[in-house]
């Protein structure tokens, strides 16, 4: 796999190193209670986000899952403003109305993150169509886990994505297990790109941690799309450090298993290896790098602890326009 | 409550059906970023000629034919209207909406309220009890209207037809806008360009002295049977047509019940858990001082609709359960 600049890599390095920073705090936070309704942590998974965010454009859309901090992070929203919302603060992306499921900003291009399983590549089939309908240069990338590969509307959206020809990149973000359920148990097939395939989408399965990988596969798609030659769909097979669920204990998988993608496989290592082998960085230089993003994720703590709540009383704020009642 | 505004000129007397293609192309027309998808537009214009023409009039890129993909569609108009269309998502028969369910209560309505942005969405399809049996005749106005973030469109006339999507097609939110499939063919008047009727304000269509019924949708023309026979039996019966469930128009509704103390509540759903007990409820709660004795609901029995005519017709109201109704709010 060929290597992206030096400014480019490094900037990829500090990007995942800002998710796995973040994941790691939030974690424990949440197991203090700071984040309302628990969380879902991405810790493994930096590669997917930040190689298919690379790769886009600042104005492309994205919609996304539960599971969504490490995607809306490399999107380019702040730990400042997601770590707020993890806390269910007014300075939240989200108003401190969707805490860490429902991270979103429709204004920046983000769609929001999804409780329900397969519903974010519905959305972001349907951005697809709006930017078609306007003739806009741009793509819709939709996230979704291999556990959304099992429901049906995942593939109604795919089909119509095809027979459109969309410009929409879907993107599994793989990480093999649906909760407790490892994707070969409950996928009849196997492949997921050849499933993808049948529905005459161009399919690849790639790995998930490899950043560098992950961005040339989306940069690829994406300039397919904007050429009008329609939809790809991208298994970045990946692997999650830590439970479905902050506080989860499952015997669903040996810790053999974990520590083995730990250190065989983790995307920030094998890219820092990468990193010091270009002569991009030396390891002072890497620490370094660390320090800083862990002032930045103390910071963002400190920001979403002062912040304040969001004044009940606009609670009927933003359900409807009120237009409709409106003598026109 | 408002009567009609009439105040933009009457032009034609289509059909309820050509009331809705007549509001939509004129809003197709003046925004570019509104188009249709839906299954069989562009040839067959829809299992009830609701958009027929209009392919053909404005390019099969905006009358889009969509495989039989319920959550796709929905799916598809809620991404594209987050994104800055206003698309029109046709499900033909709102039985339909059972496959995006997900995408219209979860997704559509939820969107403004959590991730700023807007949805401008109008999801169309044809509502209530006619012969079809179980599968294409539910009424399901209950479940949209009582989900924050829907609002719901219940039009019995080609004038409000049109008002009405008229309206739909300049607000920026999700609703949910269900055509009667008795109506379809009925005709009427329709005004011009320029006429638009609010949402959550309910008209009266017949001037009463007696009593009130308040009803959306077809119930409003067996209301009117209803209303002509007790006249000929010196009662003397208002009817309200609510023309959206939500917004609700309260004010219509209570003044109603200040007026007469006597009231009747109608529609073709199950009783149980309808927009009817939503009615009696709030208005007993609020006015139960002016009311002589208890609003009387008329609905839907609690069974599937059947194939078979004449049990279908029994699992609705008729004239004659609307004359008793009125007949019991009379005797307190």
């Amino acid at each position: 796999m060929s290597v992206p600049d030096k400014k480019t890599s490094l900037a990829l390095l500090r990007s995942m190193m800002v998710i796995r920073d973040f994941e790691e705090t939030a974690d424990k936070l949440s197991l203090r209670g700071k984040v309302s309704g628990g969380m879902h942590n991405s810790s493994g998974q930096e590669a997917v986000a930040v190689g298919v965010l690379s790769a886009l454009a600042e104005f492309d859309v994205i919609a996304t899952t539960h599971r969504s901090h490490h995607h809306t992070l490399a999107k380019g929203f702040t730990p400042r403003e997601i770590m707020a919302e993890l806390f269910t603060r007014s300075t939240g992306i989200s108003g401190g109305r969707g805490a860490s499921m429902h991270l979103g900003d429709v204004t920046r291009g983000h769609f929001g993150g999804n409780g329900i399983v397969g519903a974010g590549v519905g959305i972001a089939m349907g951005a697809a169509l709006g930017i078609q309908q306007k003739g806009d240069k741009k793509v819709s990338v939709g996230f979704i886990g291999d556990g959304g590969m099992n429901t049906g509307r995942t593939w109604e959206a795919i089909n119509m994505a095809v027979i459109y020809k969309l410009p929409l990149i879907v993107i599994v973000d793989n990480n093999q297990y649906a909760v407790e359920t490892f994707v070969g148990r409950v996928t009849g097939g196997g492949d997921l790109a050849k499933r993808a395939e049948g529905f005459g989408m161009r399919a690849f399965n790639i790995d998930g941690m490899d950043v560098a990988e992950v961005r040339k596969y989306t940069s690829e798609a994406r300039e397919r799309a904007l050429a009008g030659e329609g939809p790809t769909f991208i298994n970045a097979v990946t692997y999650r450090y830590y439970g479905h669920n902050v506080g989860e204990k499952g015997q669903y998988r040996t810790q053999e298993e974990i520590e083995r993608w730990k250190s065989t496989k983790d995307p920030i290592d094998h890219f820092i290896a990468v990193v010091l082998e270009q002569g991009y960085a030396n390891q002072a230089e890497v620490d370094e790098m660390r320090a800083s993003v862990r002032a930045e994720i103390e910071d963002a703590v400190a920001f979403a602890d002062s912040s304040p709540e969001p004044d009940i009383s606009t609670i009927y704020d933003d359900i409807d326009s009120g237009m409709l009642g409106v003598q026109l | 409550m408002t009567t009609a505004t009439t105040t933009a000129t009457k032009v034609q007397h289509p059909s309820y059906s050509e009331a809705f293609q007549s509001g939509v192309r004129e809003e197709m027309t003046r925004n570019p970023g509104i188009f249709i998808i839906g299954t069989d537009l562009q040839e067959r214009g829809g299992h009830f000629a609701q958009v027929k023409g209009i392919a053909q009039e404005f390019g099969v890129e905006r009358v889009k034919d969509s495989p039989i993909s319920e959550a796709a569609m929905v799916a598809a108009g809620v991404g594209a209207a987050m994104y800055g269309c206003h698309p029109i998502v046709d499900l033909n028969f709102i039985d339909f909406a059972f496959g995006a369910m997900d995408e219209i209560l979860n997704q559509a309505a939820k969107i403004r309220f959590m991730f700023n942005g807007k949805v401008p969405l109008v999801i169309r399809a044809t509502s209530g009890v006619a012969l079809g049996g179980a599968h294409h005749c539910n009424s399901l106005e209950a479940l949209f209207a009582s989900t924050p973030g829907l609002s719901v469109a219940v039009p019995s006339t080609p004038m409000d037809v049109k008002g009405l999507i008229k309206t739909a097609l300049r607000s920026d939110d999700p609703v949910i806008f269900l055509m009667h499939k008795k109506l379809s063919g009925i005709r009427g008047e329709i005004a011009d360009e320029n006429y638009f009727v609010p949402f959550g304000k309910a008209k009266s269509v017949r001037t009463g002295s007696d009593a009130a019924i308040i009803s959306y949708g077809y119930s409003i023309v067996t209301a009117q049977k209803a209303a002509q026979a007790l006249e000929a039996e010196g009662i003397s019966v208002e009817i309200i047509d609510l023309r959206t469930l939500f917004p609700l128009d309260e004010e219509a509704i209570n003044n109603a019940v200040k007026k007469y103390g006597r009231v009747v509540v109608l529609d073709e759903a199950p009783v149980f858990g309808s927009i009817t007990a939503e009615i009696a409820a709030t208005a007993t709660e609020k006015n139960f001082g002016s009311l002589k004795g208890p609003i009387v609901r008329v609905g839907g029995v609690r069974a599937p609709i059947s194939a078979n005519p004449a049990m279908a017709d029994a699992a609705i109201p008729t004239v004659a359960s609307i004359m008793k109704a009125v007949k019991t709010v009379m005797s307190y």
